[in-house]
């Protein structure tokens, strides 16, 4: 019984180690990368910035 | 666990991401103003006159509010992705029997520096508005490759056990740039080389100081959860 209490979770704790990593490439993603003008005009002194590729 | 997690991320990326836009409004803002003087051609360095020299100095850099906010917005989110994946690292570290505290955070936003600005930099160096550069899309995908290559490094460095882990590791560091990114064989730059030049380091010093405060902010909250 506690071995299965464990593995639930230990099963938990790797969804939001994934969750956490998942979350912070769309933010990445959105901030840095997306070609789309509107993000690209408002990001554009933090992407100069941080070194994202730009232009 | 993940909500300890995910608030983690968010309060460090937030308070990064202040720092960060903070700093950028103070040493690199302007410089980016500055280049866009010789972007637009308001400002001409190596004339036609055959004068080499150019006047150095900014414009007023609270003159576009709006655009600020941009930019404080979008640090906010950059620092909060790069804190998500911070804390992944931390809570994989930690189920691999590594201990954290907020002096190993100094340490991971150290690593973090290195990996997202340093690495990538040594190649693609940070640029003036008004640089021409090689196609968007290969210096992404090269970009991507440099910090993936790298944070797999510095963590075979970090976690990695006997010369073979260390060997891997200088390896993926070095290989994108003995690749070589994406460059054109004709330089194209408008603006004085001083200034470019200072751009590119000051961004790489804002970046260092936000990484290292988001290391320390993380690792604090993060091991508060006992």
């Amino acid at each position: 019984m506690i071995k299965t209490f464990a593995n639930i979770r230990t099963d938990s704790d790797i969804l939001g180690i994934a969750l956490a990593g998942f979350i912070g490439v769309g933010l990445i993603f959105a901030a840095g990368f997306s070609h789309a003008q509107v993000m690209h005009d408002v990001s554009h002194d933090s992407r100069h910035a941080i070194a994202f590729p730009c232009h | 666990m993940t909500r300890h997690l995910l608030t983690s991320a968010l309060i460090a990326g937030v308070a990064a991401g202040f720092l960060a836009a903070l700093l950028q409004f103070t040493f690199t803002v302007p410089l980016l103003l500055e280049g866009e003087l010789y972007e637009t051609g308001a400002r001409i360095h190596f004339s036609a006159n055959g004068s080499p020299s150019s006047d150095a100095g900014h414009p007023p850099v609270w003159g576009e509010i709006g655009r600020h906010f941009g930019t404080l917005g979008m640090n906010l989110v950059s620092y909060t992705g790069f804190a998500f994946i911070m804390v992944a690292g931390f809570a994989l570290a930690e189920r691999s029997g590594h201990r954290l505290s907020p002096r190993i955070g100094l340490i991971w936003g150290l690593a973090g520096f290195v990996a997202i600005n340093l690495a990538p930099s040594f190649g693609l160096p940070p640029e003036l508005p008004g640089s021409i550069a090689a196609e968007l899309t290969a210096r992404q995908a090269w970009w991507i490759s440099c910090v993936g290559a790298t944070i797999i490094a510095l963590a075979l460095f970090a976690f990695g056990r006997g010369p073979v882990a260390i060997t891997i590791g200088v390896v993926l560091i070095a290989l994108p740039h003995l690749i070589g990114a994406p460059r054109l064989d004709t330089y194209f730059g408008v603006a004085a080389p001083e200034l470019a030049a200072h751009f590119a380091t000051r961004s790489l010093g804002v970046a260092a100081a936000s990484w290292v405060l988001l290391g320390l902010i993380a690792a604090t909250l993060y091991t508060k959860r006992d």
